[in-house]
């Protein structure tokens, strides 16, 4: 136990230093990458809490995919933060000494780390989900059946948020004029590097195959359709980065990523459609095998998991081949 | 016996982090620290995965630690490679014996 509240201190030293590292620092490289740093450390503290999945999400988009996000927002903007004029710094901080002082005040009403009398343990939903969820779906991975299946309305509102992010981007970003193919080269020099086109030839299958089990294997351990669009993305981004955006493009051309967008949203919206015009009610994915609901509930939850790695995978790309595509006129 | 064989590449592994770590801060210049942090990467992690791979319970884990050892070998020197060809592009210059450590 004491080992176990070490570590978490020591977890917990490294993310407050880091957070304040980051709000001094004007480099906005650097704060990039100790953002990452502090997505990383967060990560890891998820594992101990035995947070599996949220730490696989965590890593994969704190960590991996909004670094690369940030970095080419940077390469069209300035990478050094502006001083703030004095007389704006102090209401600026007062709110932010307000706000962090509520937060405070408010988190004495949570239970204690770990108590066995918070809400958590004590709710009979938790009885539900843990024991009944594996005659009811018959999903070894609690965790998927709670996001897709119990609370499939939620995960459908949060693949719809993805969706609108994307489209807002992309309306944003289709006003900034498109770089001319010379500039678009000269920006991004990784393409002159023979060691990292080799390396990245001989891991992109890897990538892909590990996408693939992410998204597949979801039912059964860690991992599900937002993992796995986000490692996708990252597969394609690596390849536009290393092989230049033409060859990025070539490979996965702009209209089927913008088709593949509302696609997978559609999937999901079209499975619970299915289900209602099969007498039940919105995304009882029971209905769709009437002699074996569990069975049914198997078929839905592929097939939603699917839809949302689909919509991840390609909103995440499609914003950064448009990031990368775009500059800024000063 | 596995134990202490399992101990020993630990230690070792930690011997690399470590050092790994410490020349980060107290190198003189940008191509010997990326050359301290690569150490980290590559011999540090190598070493600890290979401890941990004596006392794999079964082949599953096994195979997965050696695919973990494979991995880190290959994308560590090269972004170590890449850092030091994107530092060498920008002018970077090579530290010297007395020279004040940047």
């Amino acid at each position: 136990m004491a080992t176990f509240e070490l570590i978490n201190i020591a977890l917990l030293g490294i993310l407050v230093a880091t957070a304040i590292v980051i709000t001094r620092m004007r480099a906005l490289y650097g704060a990039v990458m100790l953002a990452a740093l502090f997505s990383l450390v967060s990560a890891s503290m998820f594992v101990l809490l035995d947070a599996v999945d949220v730490a696989f999400t965590e890593a994969a988009v704190g960590a991996g995919i909004s670094t690369v996000l940030f970095l080419t927002t940077l390469a069209i903007t300035r990478s050094r933060e502006a001083q703030t004029p004095r007389r704006r710094v102090l209401p600026a901080s007062l709110g932010a000494l307000f706000t962090g002082g509520m937060l405070l005040y408010a988190s004495q009403d949570l239970p204690g780390f770990g108590t066995a009398d918070s809400p958590v343990q004590e709710h009979p939903i938790t009885h539900t989900y843990l024991e009944e969820s594996q005659h009811e779906i018959g999903v070894p991975n609690t965790v998927t059946s709670v996001l897709a299946s119990y609370r499939g309305f939620d995960t459908l509102g949060e693949l719809a948020v993805i969706f609108t992010a994307g489209v807002a981007v992309l309306l944003i970003l289709t006003y900034l004029p498109r770089q001319s193919e010379e500039a678009e080269r000269a920006a991004l020099l990784l393409t002159d590097y023979p060691v990292l086109r080799v390396v990245s030839t001989i891991l992109m299958p890897f990538i892909l195959v590990f996408a693939f089990y992410v998204q597949f294997h979801g039912d059964y351990g860690p991992g599900g359709g937002f993992q796995a669009g986000v490692i996708v993305a990252a597969g394609f981004v690596l390849y536009g980065l290393v092989f230049g955006l033409d060859s990025g493009r070539r490979v996965m051309p702009r209209r089927v990523l913008l088709a593949l967008v509302p696609l997978g949203l559609l999937l999901y919206a079209g499975v619970g459609v299915v289900n209602m015009l099969l007498g039940g009610s919105f995304l009882e994915y029971g209905t769709l095998n009437l002699h074996h609901p569990e069975e049914g509930q198997h078929i839905g939850i592929l097939l939603i998991e699917l839809g949302v790695g689909v919509t991840v995978a390609a909103v995440l790309t499609v914003v950064f081949f448009a990031f990368a595509g775009r500059r800024v006129p000063r | 016996m596995l134990d202490v064989a399992t101990g020993v590449l630990l230690a070792i592994g930690c011997v690399f982090v470590v050092s790994g770590g410490l020349g980060v801060l107290r190198m003189p210049d940008f191509y010997t620290r990326i050359h301290a942090a690569g150490l980290t990467d590559s011999a540090g992690a190598t070493f600890i995965l290979l401890g941990l791979l004596l006392q794999a319970p079964d082949w599953g884990v096994g195979v997965r630690l050696v695919l973990i050892v494979l991995f880190m070998l290959l994308t560590g020197p090269t972004a170590t490679h890449v850092l030091a060809q994107a530092g060498r592009k920008d002018n970077v210059h090579i530290w010297h014996a007395g020279e004040k450590r940047r």
